[in-house]
């Protein structure tokens, strides 16, 4: 493989409690940490074990979000991707927008294969990957445990509700990321400064063409209904009365 | 408005994941046309034609679609999509697989994990692992919905069975290639649709201590296993038992957590069943935030008692 694409997208920190605005407009992210999402984060680690293992060339990096995402993608650059471009907008984009941005990086990049996170933590869709496979029409191999380059065919196991599934696709591919694939590396800082020096093109949407028009209106963002308090009991035998009692059990 | 849903199945059986889904359609559309895509899943067609809400079954039979791969399954639906204002899957792994590349086919955006439907046009869905609800209204002509089947109760079976027609696979070429597969193989109930469900956590320690524990209680209430991130990651348990925001999501009457400290991700996986119940030996864990009964204590004296308690 010449080039490995790797879309990563930056997002409310795994271990932040969203704030859900009191107005219902959203959550509020202000003075949030924010994180690189963490199935992007095993997608570029992936993408740097392929080309560590002489399998691949390059890393590029890519991301859609506000100024601030560079500092995602210097984490990824520090990570070991070789180069990184930012596509930058400060409203959100949705899956399908994204994935047509994205179309137009392949058509810049031209890369082998495509890895990315089968889903982002905060609007939870699943989509991108799957709909940019679609839009190159390439074959896809979601929620990918397991990755090997064997005869210039990709071997993906993947992650489904009655086990594991194994697909064989031949180049170019799009690939999701589940949570066994790997272990993300931690950043040494010497990696960290050598990543400062590394290229980072900031584009925008509109150099790529493409209408980032939204099509799901959001009508209010809301806090879950919450549970009332529970009980504690002391015992085994209790919790068994009061199942009964309540009929559960 | 006429609904396709595309069935989730294995060929031999329509899943509960589908009945689920139906439900949930019914409110925009009570004679919904489900496709059963497969090979040799007749059977599948016959069990769809028996659902309540259910207008037709079509039935695709096709060496290609043995295994549910994404290229045929999208083809299939685009080549059908014409005559659907509204064209869903529950959110299994292969509806999650399949719907966003025929959307992105479509030129339409997804609304995923659906778990109330407003109006045919205005859905909710979970969004930040459960710790806020959108309302979205979709904007596109078609609505190309999946659905988070533990938000509904199944469909029920009628009596009379609708009309199945096939449906053929339009001719392409399919890249990727189906090398095989290790599905678990369980007596115990499916844990997306199972009324009582026992969940272990890395307090267990072990692979041999996580059946030996969760086993026996399981069988004697007849539950699903379930497990937390971390007991998967561990090692004690198969990747298709977790429960959490990018696992499976349940919604069983009863959840028993042994030994699971409660992170957001899982607790969005959860949340929703009627009773939770939690052991831990750290009576600070988050999960009994949202636990209903709380035991703290070590759970490996607790769970034979609980055993022995329920005779």
């Amino acid at each position: 493989m010449k080039t490995i694409l790797v879309p990563v997208k930056m997002v409310l920190d795994s271990n932040a409690r969203p704030r859900v605005r009191t107005d219902e407009s959203g959550i509020d992210l202000s003075g949030m940490r924010m994180s690189i999402n963490p199935f992007c984060e095993i997608a570029v680690e992936e993408a740097l074990r392929l080309k560590e293992a002489g399998l691949a060339e390059e890393v590029v990096v890519v991301s859609i979000g506000p100024a601030k995402a560079q500092e995602t993608l210097r984490q990824a650059l520090a990570m070991g991707a070789d180069r990184a471009t930012l596509i930058e907008i400060d409203e959100t984009v949705e899956p399908l927008a994204v994935a047509k941005l994205l179309r137009a990086v392949v058509g810049e990049e031209q890369p082998d294969l495509v890895l990315l996170g089968k889903q982002a933590i905060d609007d939870d869709c699943n989509q991108t990957g799957q709909m940019l496979a679609a839009l190159l029409g390439w074959p896809q191999a979601t929620f990918a445990s397991a990755v090997r380059f064997e005869d210039g065919r990709l071997l993906v196991t993947r992650e489904i509700d009655a086990g594991l599934q194994r697909l064989s696709l031949p180049l170019p591919a799009v690939v999701t990321t589940d949570l066994r694939l790997n272990e993300p590396r931690h950043c040494a800082l010497p990696n960290i400064m050598k990543a400062r020096k590394k290229p980072l093109k900031i584009g925008a949407p509109a150099d790529y063409g493409v209408d980032i028009g939204r099509r799901l209106k959001i009508l209010a963002v809301r806090p879950p209904a919450g549970r009332k308090s529970g009980i504690r009991v002391a015992t085994a035998s209790e919790l068994v009365g009061d199942l009964r009692a309540a009929g559960i059990v | 408005m006429t609904t396709l849903l595309i069935a989730d199945h294995d060929n031999r059986m329509l899943s509960d994941a589908t009945a689920r889904a139906l439900s949930a359609l019914g409110a925009i559309d009570d004679a919904v046309h489900v496709l059963v895509a497969g090979h040799q899943a007749g059977p599948v067609a016959g069990q769809a034609a028996k659902l309540r809400g259910v207008g037709r079954v079509l039935l695709a039979d096709d060496e290609a679609l043995a295994h549910g791969l994404a290229e045929p399954v999208a083809v299939l639906v685009l080549s059908l999509a014409g005559g659907y204002r509204v064209i869903a899957a529950p959110a299994t792994s292969g509806g999650k697989d399949v719907l966003p590349r025929v959307a992105a086919l479509l030129d339409v955006m997804q609304v995923s994990d659906v778990v109330r439907v407003v109006s045919p046009d205005t859905f909710e869905r979970p969004v930040y692992a459960g710790n806020a609800v959108a309302v979205v209204q979709s904007t596109d002509e078609k609505k190309l919905l999946t659905i988070r089947t533990s938000a509904f109760s199944a469909a029920g079976v009628g009596d009379v069975a609708v009309p199945v027609e096939e449906v053929r696979v339009p001719d392409g070429v399919w890249q990727a290639r189906f090398d095989g597969e290790t599905l678990s193989s369980s007596d115990r109930p499916d844990l997306a649709s199972a009324r009582i469900v026992v969940s272990g956590g890395r307090a267990l320690g072990s692979a041999e201590k996580f059946q030996e524990v969760l086993g026996p209680l399981a069988e004697r209430l007849h539950a699903a296993i379930g497990a937390s991130r971390a007991a998967v990651d561990a090692g004690y348990a198969a990747n298709d038992l977790q429960v959490g925001q990018t696992g499976k999501v349940v919604a069983p009457d009863l959840y028993i957590a042994l030994g699971i400290s409660g992170a957001i991700q899982h607790l969005a996986g959860m949340k929703d069943a009627k009773v939770i119940v939690a052991i831990n030996k750290d009576e600070d864990a988050p999960i009994f935030q949202v636990a209903d009964y709380g035991i703290v204590g070590d759970l490996f004296e607790i769970v034979p008692e609980l055993e022995k308690a329920l005779g």
